[in-house]
């Protein structure tokens, strides 16, 4: 089970190095009912310990944006390691339309200005 | 409760049993067979299979690649054909080490392989077998499915 952590106005969610497909699920909607009852404007998923990127975990993860925004928040996609990056583009996975960040510091500052974007 | 305390006594009387994982990663078999059964089991294999890979030599990159192409394989089985099995091999060919890894399941079949191969490149994740993904991510790919019978998938990638 992946923890989900409040701070301020935002949600972080930190993917642990394995997670079964059931527990992505799981996070896909704790996070979705979570933006709700914490009236979160953004979310952060950290997956810098995951150690695979597939077709499935890309899917939930896109699905997660989509939703999350849906119920009002922006999510951000941290963390992504050299190697994932490189056999995502080699299996032709992508995260169009999904906010990307290095690591969680840069993903903060994203949500910052794209909440206050929103927000005016 | 009585039983569970004798247990815990006979196991305390029982010699300090060898530690597996603490092995060093060379000791590793050079085939292990992994049952797949549920999503759980995609994580045990793929986890398996980057141990091996790491054990042959393979850097990061390769590392993620192996672990993600057993990924998908695996995840067909559970999806598609419920239960099956991934054998994971050391290979050797001319003083070069490999890692073979064979999927094999008693399940629906592929209608249309060579069609499985072409679409879900460009669909980016959607329902796709991920086949052409896997079939990039390694450097021997071959397929052999018959419908109500199963599907075999083998794929072998090199240390160079």
């Amino acid at each position: 089970m992946v923890p989900i952590l409040k701070q301020g106005r935002y949600l972080i969610a930190t993917i642990p190095t394995a997670l079964t497909d059931a527990d992505l699920e799981r996070l896909r909607d704790g996070l979705v009912a979570q933006v709700g009852r914490c009236r979160s404007r953004g979310v952060i998923v950290d997956i810098t310990a995951l150690d695979v990127m597939d077709s499935f975990a890309v899917r939930t993860v896109r699905d997660i944006a989509h939703m999350t925004r849906l119920r009002g928040a922006e999510m951000v996609i941290v963390g992504i390691q050299p190697e994932v990056a490189f056999s995502m583009v080699e299996l032709g996975l992508t995260l169009q339309d999904v906010h990307t960040a290095l690591d969680l510091e840069e993903g903060l500052a994203l949500l910052d200005k794209r909440t206050k974007l929103v927000g005016h | 409760m009585g039983r569970e305390r004798r247990g815990a006594v006979a196991s305390a009387r029982l010699p300090a049993a060898p530690r597996p994982e603490r092995r060093a990663a060379v000791d590793l078999p050079d085939e292990t067979s992994i049952p797949v059964r549920s999503d759980a089991d995609v994580i045990l294999a793929r986890q398996k299979g980057r141990e091996l890979a790491a054990a042959l030599g393979f850097g990061p990159a390769d590392l993620t690649f192996v672990a993600t192409a057993i990924s998908e394989l695996t995840r067909n089985i559970v999806l598609y054909a419920k239960r099956g099995l991934i054998v994971l091999k050391r290979i050797e060919q001319n003083g070069n080490l490999g890692i073979m890894v064979v999927a094999r399941d008693d399940g629906p079949g592929i209608p249309n392989v060579p069609r499985a191969l072409e679409s879900g490149f460009s669909t980016s994740g959607g329902l796709g077998l991920g086949l052409p993904g896997v079939r990039r991510l390694t450097d021997e790919f071959d397929i052999v499915s018959e419908v109500g019978r199963g599907t075999t998938v083998t794929v072998k990638k090199w240390t160079r």
